[in-house]
C-alpha cells in the first residue's frame, strides 16, 4: 500500500470538510473493497476520511412501512435486524449473504452502493425495491442513482447517508454465487409492489445492475415462477468473462429469477 | 504518522505508526503478536481474524488507525488462567488441524459463530459460517467437529453458571 493519510470524521459535515481539504482523498466506510483494493496498489488516495464512527449514519428505523437503513449500517446488521426481517425478509437474507461473516461485520449498505460493484448484491436490491438513495446533498431514486460499471450519480464529495424505500408486498433475492468470490455470478432481486413488479439483475450487465423488463412484465400478469417458463433473454449487453459467457448469464438470470418468486411467495 | 491506542488482550496500548500500517501488522510486528497469521494478504483467507469490539473482522483489512480506541482480541487472549478456551480444548481434543497455520483464524471465527449462535449450532451452519476461513489442507471436518463440540461445551457452561 502507498502511503496516505488517515482521518476519523465524527460528523458527515466534518467528512465533507475534510475530502475539501485534502490533495487526492477518499471516504472509506467498512473499507473492505477499498482497503484491499489499495494493498494491491490500484488505489493510492492521498487521504482516507473515515465514516465508520458517524452516529448520525447508523441505525435502521421504521415509519409503518416505510424502511430507513443509515449508510453506516453494516451487512451483519441489516441481516439479524428481527423488525426488517419481519417486513422484508429479502433484503436481510441479501445482507446475510454478502462475502462471509468477517467482512459482513465491517461492510456497510452505503459503501457497497457508492462503490456500485457490478457483481455486488445491494444495488439490485435497491433497484428492484425502488428505493431513495439519501446523500449529503439530496434524495436520489434508485433508477438514477446507477450509471455503470463503479459508477453512480454521486458527486466526488457526496456522502451517503441513508436508504429508504416502502416495503414491498413480497420480495426475494437469488444468487448465483462465484464460488471462489461470493460476489454474485448472477443475482435478481424481485420486488411485488402495489403499482407492479420490478425485477432487478446484478453481477450479469454489461453496466452494472440492471431492470429487466421482460421478466417484469411476465411477473406482473402472474407472480409465479411459471410465468418464466419459455423467457429467454438476449445475450446483447451481458458480462462475458472467464467465469461464464454471456449465454450462460442470460440463462442463469431467469433461473435465478424463478429462485427468487419462489423465495418471495414461500 | 498515526497516534493510535486500543485495548488488545485486555492491555491498554499506545502506539506511533504509519497511517497505512494494518492491523495484522501492528499486532504482529509492533506488538509480538505473532499468533495472528497472513496467509493470503487478499483478504479472502481469514488466517488473520481477531475480534474487534467483540465482532470477528480480518485484521488484513483494515489499518491500526481504524482500529484505535477500539478493544482487539486476538488468539493469545483467550486462554484464561493457563486453561485453554473451550474452542481451543476442543481443537486439541477433535485435532481440528492439520498444518495449524489456519488454526488461529479459525479459532477466533469458531467463537464468534458460537457467541452468535446462543442456541447452538448443526453442522449445516457451521460449514456456512466457515465461509470466511480457508483451510488449505482441507481439513475441515474435525474444525467443524471441533466447534460443534465446542459450541455444546460452553452452552454446557453456560447453564452451569445459570
Amino acid at each position: 500500500m502507498y502511503q496516505t493519510t488517515y482521518h476519523r470524521a465524527s460528523s458527515v459535515a466534518e467528512a465533507v470538510k475534510l475530502l475539501a481539504d485534502s490533495g487526492d482523498g477518499k471516504f472509506v466506510a467498512g473499507g473492505q473493497t477499498l482497503i484491499p483494493t489499495m494493498k494491491q496498489r490500484l488505489a493510492a488516495p492521498t487521504d482516507l476520511i473515515d465514516l465508520r464512527h458517524i452516529s448520525e449514519l447508523k441505525g435502521i428505523s421504521f415509519s409503518g412501512n416505510e424502511v430507513r437503513i443509515g449508510a453506516g449500517t453494516t451487512h451483519a446488521e441489516v441481516a439479524s435486524n428481527a423488525a426488517l426481517a419481519g417486513i422484508c425478509p429479502a433484503i436481510c437474507h441479501l445482507a446475510g449473504h454478502i462475502g462471509d461473516p468477517h467482512v459482513r461485520h465491517m461492510g456497510t449498505i452505503g459503501g457497497s452502493l457508492a462503490n456500485n460493484d457490478p457483481a455486488a448484491d445491494y444495488p439490485a436490491a435497491v433497484l428492484a425495491l425502488g428505493a431513495t438513495v439519501h446523500t449529503s446533498k439530496r434524495s436520489i431514486a434508485a433508477d438514477d442513482f446507477f450509471a455503470g460499471l463503479f459508477t453512480t450519480a454521486l458527486e466526488e464529495d457526496e456522502i451517503i447517508t441513508a436508504v429508504s424505500f416502502t416495503a414491498p408486498e413480497k420480495a426475494g433475492y437469488a444468487k448465483f454465487p462465484n464460488p471462489a468470490s461470493r460476489y454474485a455470478l448472477t443475482g435478481v432481486f424481485v420486488a411485488k409492489r402495489p403499482d407492479g413488479v420490478r425485477v432487478a439483475v446484478t453481477g450479469a450487465g454489461e453496466d452494472g445492475v440492471f431492470r429487466a423488463e421482460a421478466l417484469e412484465q411476465a411477473l406482473s400478469t402472474s407472480f409465479d415462477p411459471s410465468a418464466l417458463n419459455g423467457i429467454s433473454l438476449p445475450y446483447d449487453g451481458l458480462l462475458s468473462d472467464i467465469h461464464a459467457s454471456a449465454e450462460y448469464r442470460a440463462h442463469l438470470i431467469v433461473v435465478m429469477a424463478k429462485r427468487a418468486v419462489e423465495a418471495a411467495n414461500a | 504518522m498515526a497516534e493510535i491506542s486500543m485495548t488488545v488482550n485486555g492491555r491498554k496500548v499506545t502506539a506511533t505508526v504509519e497511517d497505512r500500517t494494518l492491523l495484522v501488522h501492528f499486532l504482529r510486528e509492533h506488538l509480538g503478536l505473532t499468533g495472528t497469521h497472513v496467509g493470503c494478504d487478499t483478504s479472502q483467507c481469514g488466517a488473520c481474524v481477531v475480534h474487534l469490539d467483540g465482532k470477528a473482522v480480518k485484521s488484513c483489512t483494515m489499518l491500526a488507525a481504524q482500529a484505535s480506541g477500539s478493544e482487539v482480541l486476538t488468539i493469545e487472549g483467550l486462554a484464561q488462567d493457563g486453561e485453554l478456551h473451550p474452542v481451543q480444548a476442543a481443537f486439541k481434543e477433535y485435532h481440528g488441524l492439520q498444518c495449524g497455520f489456519c488454526t488461529p483464524g479459525m479459532i477466533m471465527a469458531a467463537v464468534d459463530i458460537i457467541n452468535r449462535h446462543p442456541n447452538g449450532l448443526d453442522e449445516k451452519t457451521v460449514r456456512e459460517e466457515l465461509e470466511g476461513n480457508i483451510c488449505r489442507c482441507t481439513g475441515y471436518h474435525n474444525i467443524v467437529k471441533a466447534i460443534l463440540a465446542a459450541s455444546e461445551a460452553m452452552r454446557g457452561r453456560a447453564a452451569e453458571a445459570a
